[in-house]
């Protein structure tokens, strides 16, 4: 690649230094905000003595309903999670592998791309209306219904693209030797694409934890998930700063566990569809 | 097994998984298909409906009544809605635009190095997979008048400290500098993605022939991005269409409406408000409006593909 030296070369790493502290620093201060007591951070001091005050605050406080959010949350994401893989995957082969019309398949894959680039707001309206109609407003059930349909579309890519790069001859022999295309798919076709059903798995998983327009509109005080929780807590008449950044940074974990543990499988996802 | 028997044998086999087999496609896109003509299709339709209607409740019940033309007036004077409209698109051309570029730089510089490729990579993607929400909080904390670390540096070398979020001219930069910071890190995965399947032979051979840094980025780094420039600067654009959950947090559209944004003036007609018909119908128009777009780039895709 494009190799700098001299001066370039010291410029560049400072520049990058640069980007690397603006991206971590907020994070950080954050961070040291929630070990403060309000008093302090209203102060502005810098140097205390560390307090888990906020974080117990926030977690089992009579007032604080931050487990729940969490249990809620953990709830929606992993079934969506698992719903959204289950249908999407299927359909990403069927598009890939079964011989469909070209009409169909392009409405379908159209359709998904139109839902994509819609603001989810403009659904959540008539959401809300028939939810209510059928007695599942403000359940986690219809949450989770919703964060299957909005994560829908970036499964079937991704999984379409996964399997796409899989060469179709393997199947076809398999196939040839009387192996029928469900046995193809299960056993040959499925393994293979293992990365991708993990790249795919964790970011339909992160969305759904992050997901807060629709989590907003379509829960209630005992079905609320994190994001409203947080949401809350910056919209009180008095704001605990202290715990909002405490509730924020817990709220973070699932992502920067993922990121840590799961980085390839994200990496790929991400770009799989951007560089193709 | 199914893979040792030769198929003569296996004629017809009853059960499950030999009629899930025969009508494989219904049983793998049926799902998929089910699911958005119940939550997209059928919702859109009922959309449609409501758009026509003045929606109240009384004791429980919806009341539904007919106001086509009065939702149409209002939208046609809403002048919200083209504020809110002008506010996204600022909000999208600044943020996408200053993003593209930071990405660009680092992605570029990144690839440069010669070793801590991994490490970097993993601290600058950090803000990308962490939930708005959050983001916007912190940030809330950040940019506070009284006790934010922001001012607390702009006082600390002799300036008046700054508000933020409380100005007008100021709310609407405020909030793109949180969106920056949130997604020039995606922004800078795609185009380092993109920058490492590079042929390293192209840029050698320009250097050998004596291209400066410069003329080779320039010249040939960057014109051999330009697929995966574009595909980051759409999928920014979409995003960055859609915004809620950071200026929600932030600012809620104020102050007056100078951080309004499409998808909060939704949220407020539909939930504040309590507006269903009226919602529906910028709902509709936006829907419409989106469409559109999506047909007139195809159209145009295709016909710069032609060329």
């Amino acid at each position: 690649m494009l190799v700098l030296r001299g001066y370039s070369r010291i410029v560049g790493i400072l520049l990058l230094a640069l980007g690397v502290f603006i991206i971590v620093a907020p994070f950080l201060w954050v961070a040291m905000q929630s070990f403060k007591y309000e008093i302090q951070i209203l102060q502005g001091t810098w140097f205390t003595m560390p307090t888990l005050y906020n974080y117990i605050d926030v977690l089992w406080s009579q007032r604080s309903d931050f487990m729940t959010n969490v249990a809620n949350s953990m709830i929606v994401a992993t079934s969506s999670t698992i719903c959204v893989l289950l249908v999407g995957t299927l359909a990403a082969y069927s598009l890939s592998r079964l011989k469909w019309k070209r009409w169909i398949a392009a409405v379908f894959l159209g359709w998904t791309l139109i839902f994509n680039m819609i603001p989810p707001l403009t659904l959540v309206g008539p959401w809300f209306l028939i939810f209510r109609e059928i007695g599942l407003y403000q359940t986690l059930f219809a949450l989770t219904l919703t964060h299957i349909t909005l994560n829908l579309p970036m499964t079937v890519w991704m999984m379409m693209a996964y399997f796409n790069e899989l060469p179709k001859d393997i199947e076809e022999a398999a196939m040839v030797d009387g192996c029928r295309r469900i046995d193809a798919f299960w056993r040959i076709a499925l393994p293979l694409v293992r990365p991708g059903l993990i790249a795919a798995g964790v970011l339909a998983f992160v969305f759904s934890w992050n997901e807060f327009a629709v989590a907003l509109n379509l829960t209630g005080r005992a079905t609320a998930t994190v994001p409203v929780a947080i949401a809350q807590f910056s919209q009180q008449y008095e704001v605990q700063n202290g715990q909002m950044a405490a509730a924020s940074i817990l709220s973070t974990i699932p992502a920067l566990l993922l990121m840590f543990f799961g980085q390839r499988f994200i990496v790929q996802g991400l770009t799989m569809g951007a560089v193709k | 097994m199914a893979l040792a028997q030769a198929p003569a044998s296996e004629a017809p086999r009853p059960g499950l998984s030999d009629f899930i087999d025969r009508h494989l496609g219904w049983f793998t896109l049926g799902p998929a298909i089910v699911l958005l003509v119940l939550l997209t299709i059928y919702p859109i339709v009922n959309l449609v409906l409501m758009a026509g209607s003045t929606i109240n409740f009384q004791q429980g019940h919806e009341i539904w009544k007919f106001s086509l033309w009065s939702n149409l007036a209002t939208l046609l004077h809403d002048g919200i809605f083209g504020v809110a409209l002008r506010n996204t698109a600022i909000y999208a051309a600044i943020s996408v635009a200053v993003e593209m570029v930071l990405g660009l730089g680092l992605a570029i510089l990144v690839s440069s190095m010669r070793r801590g490729k991994g490490i970097l990579r993993t601290l600058l993607i950090v803000p990308i997979l962490l939930p708005p929400v959050a983001i916007g909080s912190m940030w809330k904390l950040m940019y506070s008048f009284d006790f934010g670390v922001l001012n607390q540096i702009v006082t600390g070398v002799g300036l008046q400290p700054v508000n933020w979020l409380g100005s007008t001219s100021l709310a609407l930069m405020s909030v793109i500098i949180v969106d920056v910071w949130h997604w020039t890190p995606f922004v800078f995965l795609i185009l380092f993605a993109a920058v490492e399947g590079l042929p390293s032979e192209v840029i050698e051979a320009a250097r050998i022939d004596g291209a400066g840094t410069w003329s080779i980025v320039f010249k040939i780094i960057i014109p051999l991005l330009k697929p995966a420039i574009v595909v980051a600067a759409l999928f920014r654009m979409i995003l960055a269409f859609k915004v809620f959950d950071e200026i929600f947090l932030l600012t809620s559209g104020g102050p007056g409406n100078a951080t309004e944004v499409v998808s909060l003036h939704l949220y407020q007609v539909f939930f504040e408000q309590n507006q269903l018909g009226y919602g529906a119908m910028m709902s509709v128009a936006i829907i419409a409006a989106t469409v559109v777009f999506i047909w007139i780039g195809h159209r145009v895709s295709s016909a710069m593909g032609r060329l």
